[in-house]
């Protein structure tokens, strides 16, 4: 039997569990600087929550029908996942692609891009919803939180994580260097934070904006999240998870045909 | 002949490009079971190409590959899993430990940690890198990094070694250290295919060797096969501005580069005689090797 399926640049990605191997090696490295990482992951978002919370919250009597902090507590859920995703399949990713030369010690043994990319993909995902375990950890210890609903923003924080991871991805395949980065933090990161309703409601934002704002994952993120947080069913459930898959995978796949153009070739 | 039946690792017609060079020009090889097999060429020949192409790293734009019995770059994964590696540029993990990268590496072959385990032992007494277990990787030298990453080529016990260039940039002590590994692991039956750029290291080690340049094989044999039948078995290397001199008709072929002269003899009395003479003139005597052989087939000006 000859089935003849010549691999281009363009095919699916073929899954494997080989990217186990992948992701047990960057969780290897994390695990030598867990301590500083997870103290990171929860001192700085706690800070911006309660500066802001009290700070900001002390002057405005309620935020779209609760308090300033519980507000601001979905937003930085959300936030906080996204930068994880972000940094890790950015600076990271791209130091062992690129710079150390890690990729390319895979690629000699058993495993191909595909194993490496997945294994990225899914390593970029568990340390963001790590950073967002850690957020509805001071959420929960700040009282802001009480309803069972709390639990459905761990399977959100999977598809926040993968979303950006998927994003970030494509950024790390067309980089030259560290300072490309910079480009996405100012064209699409920072728009996303103060557009897409992390501080204060999207209403609030003039039509056209509030277009713009519809168009980004993150907004869609918090649409889940901040219903939840609050202990109602969000609307709209099904449009927003479509939105954060389609941005994911679209990324993902990106991601892939571009990675393979620039190491296979 | 039966040299493709018995090939561990053959390419034909092998062919690649980038944009408008054609790096690899229809090239073919064909290594057979145990041997160590050098390819050699001057910078930019094209020898790492060829060695992606053959581990199904990058797409040939022409020609077939079979490694291990195995259609590259269809197959090219499986046939890794019994296949070592050590690239040029050097990939070692700078995150963790030497035992770690052993370990780290060794699950990309799927092997289970107590597998790996075992085989640590052995792989760094093999390195001679047992006092260096837990010592990271910027703390090792490089021929000691080059030993690590040879011993991490052989986690999974792979019956065919590529070594791009495993020897550049050490000192004579690790290249000799390196040397003897490499015959232990033929000794033990393993096939190697090697590039460098140190003539002697061919000449020592290589049973057989391909020269090419411009992606193109300009010659292959036996390194003393190749030596007899292109260069006479004498050279005399006469130096100084002054030496123009009469020695045209006491060698069979002369050649000028910069202010030495290069003599080629069959029968160097004569010359020598007459060398002696003239004892202003400073000079040597020496047997002819690989070296006169490649510079003589890929010529003597600078690549890049
Ligand atoms: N990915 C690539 N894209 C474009 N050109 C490439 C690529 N890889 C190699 N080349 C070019 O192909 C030619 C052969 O390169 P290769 O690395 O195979 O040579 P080499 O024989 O290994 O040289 P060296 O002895 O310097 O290691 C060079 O001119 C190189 O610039
Ligand atoms: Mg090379």
């Amino acid at each position: 039997m000859s089935l003849k399926t010549e691999k281009t640049d363009f095919s699916p990605p073929s899954l494997s569990w080989r990217f186990v191997s992948v992701w047990r090696r960057n969780f290897l490295v994390w695990r030598k600087l867990a301590i500083p990482s997870i103290l990171g992951n929860l001192a700085d978002p706690a800070f911006y929550m309660l500066g802001l919370g009290y700070g900001l919250g002390s002057l405005l009597p309620e935020v779209a029908g609760v308090p300033y902090m519980t507000f601001l507590a979905a937003g930085t859920l959300c936030y906080s996942t996204m930068n994880s995703a972000t940094f890790e399949s950015l600076y990271s990713a791209f130091s062992r692609m690129h710079v150390q030369k890690t990729w390319d010690a895979m690629l000699n043994a058993p495993l191909e891009l595909d194993d490496v990319m997945l294994g990225e993909l899914a390593w970029a995902t568990s340390k963001s919803v790590l950073s967002g375990v850690a957020i509805l950890a001071i959420i929960l210890a700040l009282g802001l939180a009480d309803s069972w609903l709390l639990l459905w923003t761990l399977p959100l924080l999977v598809l926040i994580g993968f979303c950006f991871t998927g994003l970030a991805l494509v950024m790390n395949a067309l980089s030259p260097n560290y300072d490309f980065f910079m480009y996405y933090f100012t064209l699409a990161i920072t728009p996303m934070v103060l557009l897409c309703g992390v501080f204060y409601p999207v209403e609030q934002l003039p039509a056209f904006l509030q277009a713009v704002a519809n168009w980004l994952p993150l907004t869609h993120a918090i649409g889940l999240a901040r219903p939840l947080v609050q202990g109602e069913w969000p609307q709209q459930i099904l449009a927003h998870i479509g939105v954060l898959l389609a941005y994911g995978s679209a990324g993902f796949y990106l991601a892939l045909v571009l990675v393979r153009r620039r190491l296979l070739k | 002949m039966s040299l493709n039946a018995k090939a561990v690792l053959s390419a034909t017609g092998l062919r690649k490009s980038y944009g408008a060079s054609e790096v690899v020009a229809g090239l073919d090889l064909a290594l057979v079971s145990g041997e160590c097999f050098g390819l050699l060429g001057p910078n930019g020949a094209g020898k790492t190409t060829t060695l992606r192409l053959l581990l199904g790293l990058t797409r040939p734009d022409g020609g077939t590959i079979s490694l291990l019995g195995l259609p590259v770059p269809e197959k090219a994964r499986e046939a890794r899993l019994k296949v070592g590696v050590v690239p040029q540029v050097d990939s070692l993990d700078p995150d963790f430990t030497v035992t770690e990268n052993l370990l780290v590496y060794g699950r990309y072959f799927g092997l289970k940690d107590h597998e790996i385990q075992a085989r640590i032992p052995a792989l760094l007494e093999f390195a001679e890198l047992e006092g260096k277990a837990e010592a990271s990787i910027e703390s090792l030298s490089g021929g000691m990094k080059r030993r690590l990453t040879l011993a991490r080529a052989l986690v999974n016990d792979p019956d065919v070694i590529f070594l791009d260039e495993p020897t550049t940039g050490l000192d004579p002590q690790a290249r000799h250290m390196m040397w003897q590994r490499l015959r232990r692991l033929l000794g033990e039956g393993k096939t190697i295919l090697l590039t460098t750029h140190f003539m002697e290291e061919a000449e020592r080690l290589c049973d057989r060797l391909l020269i090419m340049d411009k992606g193109v094989a300009v010659t292959t044999g036996a390194p003393r096969d190749l030596i007899a039948e292109h260069i006479e078995p004498h050279v005399v290397e006469i130096y100084g501005d002054e030496v123009k001199s009469n020695c045209a008709g006491l060698c069979q072929r002369q050649e000028q580069v910069g202010e030495t002269l290069f003599c080629y003899a069959a029968d160097p009395h004569d010359l020598l005689a007459q060398l002696q003479q003239q004892c202003e003139l400073r000079y040597l005597h020496r047997p002819s090797n690989l070296e006169d052989v490649f510079l003589k087939l890929t010529g003597r000006e600078l690549r890049e």
